[in-house]
């Protein structure tokens, strides 16, 4: 039996969004957009799921969208903000922002916009002044995470959106039902499977804000098709019930995660990374010198643990994690933990009772003892 | 000093580092030749937890970076 500590990823569904999304299959399939029985049906209780999420994230119903998943949300924020901001070519985003936003951005310079990264330091943060300058200078709008998805930081939000006067596009991906979601956002963006929803994304455009689908037109709205109404049921539902729990959740995983960096620091040639406080409640992260990513993954999964990296040899392009470089961060031997609401004090301690010795193991492996 | 950890992939390229920082002398420099993309941010972060310097990075004649690495003690 496998303990799952890569919840960043996608965690398990909710009850709440299991028993919503199966009553959902059966009421909720026909096309909202008919005008008979069914179809009026479907039709309300996507209103309701639209209610339920505005209501979950303080905002109003005509507000939100549904998307097919995360990253459709993340790319139609950056590049239908940019689509209804055309005075002004410039894209500003911190460097540690979700790989999606980032190639949103990659498609707004290569249609001849211009995209700035700002950076970050050591902890994975930006600093708010410099960011909102580099805004000023040439912005049509600019992207900054709620909270770094790897190394789990939180960003000045609130304080960039206070000295900055174009839409502020916030990827709250891994904050949603984790935390707070700050205050300043123009544009929202969420990932209904980090809540334990299906697979749905979350848009919000605040209704002061410029926004135009970056989509070709679509009677249906400007999300092209008919959304899919039991995930975006499940996500509404799952997401009032996370924030719910929010506070009792957020408590225990602080004190399992403040375990975690603990435990990892006391390992030799162990870089635990990220804020120590001002940070997500379920993320904790760290790099191992000497050892191979992959291998210590591997190694991990063979004791029954799920974890991610974001070293080089684990990732599909051989490149390492851009958040870890960014922040200067060294990047072998990186694992991130990542808790869900139904992680045990045991999965964890279990854990950390094998997280040394596989270190170590790994460590020999490449003869890499007393170096 | 150089040395050849073309084609090594990460964490290699430091393990190859950390081997060879003692032949060389305290304020002398080495140079670890690698093309593996993880080797300059992990090269740099050796450095600081090793309290060595990070010189700077140069280019090798096919192109390939050299990362210049100072043995401070």
């Amino acid at each position: 039996m496998t303990v799952h500590l890569d919840a960043a990823a996608g965690a398990p569904l909710h009850p709440v969004a299991r028993e919503a999304l199966l009553a959902a299959l059966d009421d909720g399939w026909a096309d909202p957009g008919r005008l008979y029985g069914v179809a009026r049906r479907a039709a309300m209780l996507l209103q309701a799921a639209t209610e339920a999420a505005a209501d979950a994230i303080g905002a109003r119903p005509d507000e939100v969208l549904f998307t097919a998943n995360g990253t459709q949300a993340l790319h139609a924020a950056v590049l239908g903000t940019l689509a209804g901001n055309r005075r002004a070519t410039g894209f500003v985003h911190s460097a540690v922002e979700h790989s999606a936003l980032l190639h949103a951005a990659e498609a707004h310079a290569a249609d001849g916009g211009v995209s700035t990264s700002v950076g970050v330091d050591a902890l994975g943060r930006v600093d708010a002044a410099e960011f909102a300058a580099a805004t000023r200078e040439n912005g049509a709008a600019a992207a900054l995470q709620a909270a770094n998805h790897e190394v789990g930081t939180t960003q000045p939000v609130a304080e960039v959106a206070a000295m900055i006067n174009v839409p502020l596009i916030v990827d709250a991906t891994q904050t949603l039902g984790h935390a707070a979601v700050p205050e300043g956002w123009a544009v929202l963006a969420g990932d209904a499977r980090a809540w334990g929803g299906p697979d749905v994304g979350l848009l919000a455009v605040r209704a002061a804000t410029r926004w135009r689908s970056p989509y070709p037109d679509d009677d249906r709205g400007p999300i092209p098709g008919i959304p899919n109404i039991p995930a975006a049921v499940a996500a509404a539902a799952s997401l009032r019930a996370v924030i719910a729990e929010r506070e009792d959740t957020a408590r225990h995983h602080r004190a399992l995660i403040d375990r975690v960096r603990a435990a990892a620091a006391q390992i030799p040639d162990v870089e635990v990374l990220g804020d120590p406080v001002d940070r997500l409640p379920h993320i904790a992260t760290f790099s191992c010198l000497y050892v191979d990513g992959e291998a210590l993954l591997g190694r991990l999964d063979r004791l029954g643990f799920a974890v991610s990296s974001g070293s080089s040899c684990t990732a599909s392009t051989l490149e390492p994690s851009h958040v870890l470089v960014a922040m200067g961060a060294l990047t072998s031997g990186n694992i991130r933990v990542s808790l869900h609401r139904d992680t045990s004090e045991s999965d964890v301690e279990a854990f950390l009772a094998v997280l040394s010795g596989a270190i170590a193991d790994v460590r020999d492996e490449l003869g890499a003892a007393g170096l | 000093m150089r040395i050849d950890a073309r084609g090594r992939r990460c964490p290699l390229p430091i393990l190859d580092l950390a081997r060879h920082i003692g032949d060389v002398e305290v304020g002398e420099t080495i140079t670890v030749e690698a093309d593996d993309p993880a080797a300059r941010p992990d090269i740099a972060a050796w450095c600081r937890m090793r309290r060595h310097e990070y010189v700077e990075e140069i280019a090798t004649t096919d192109g390939t970076p050299g990362f210049v690495v100072r043995r401070l003690h």
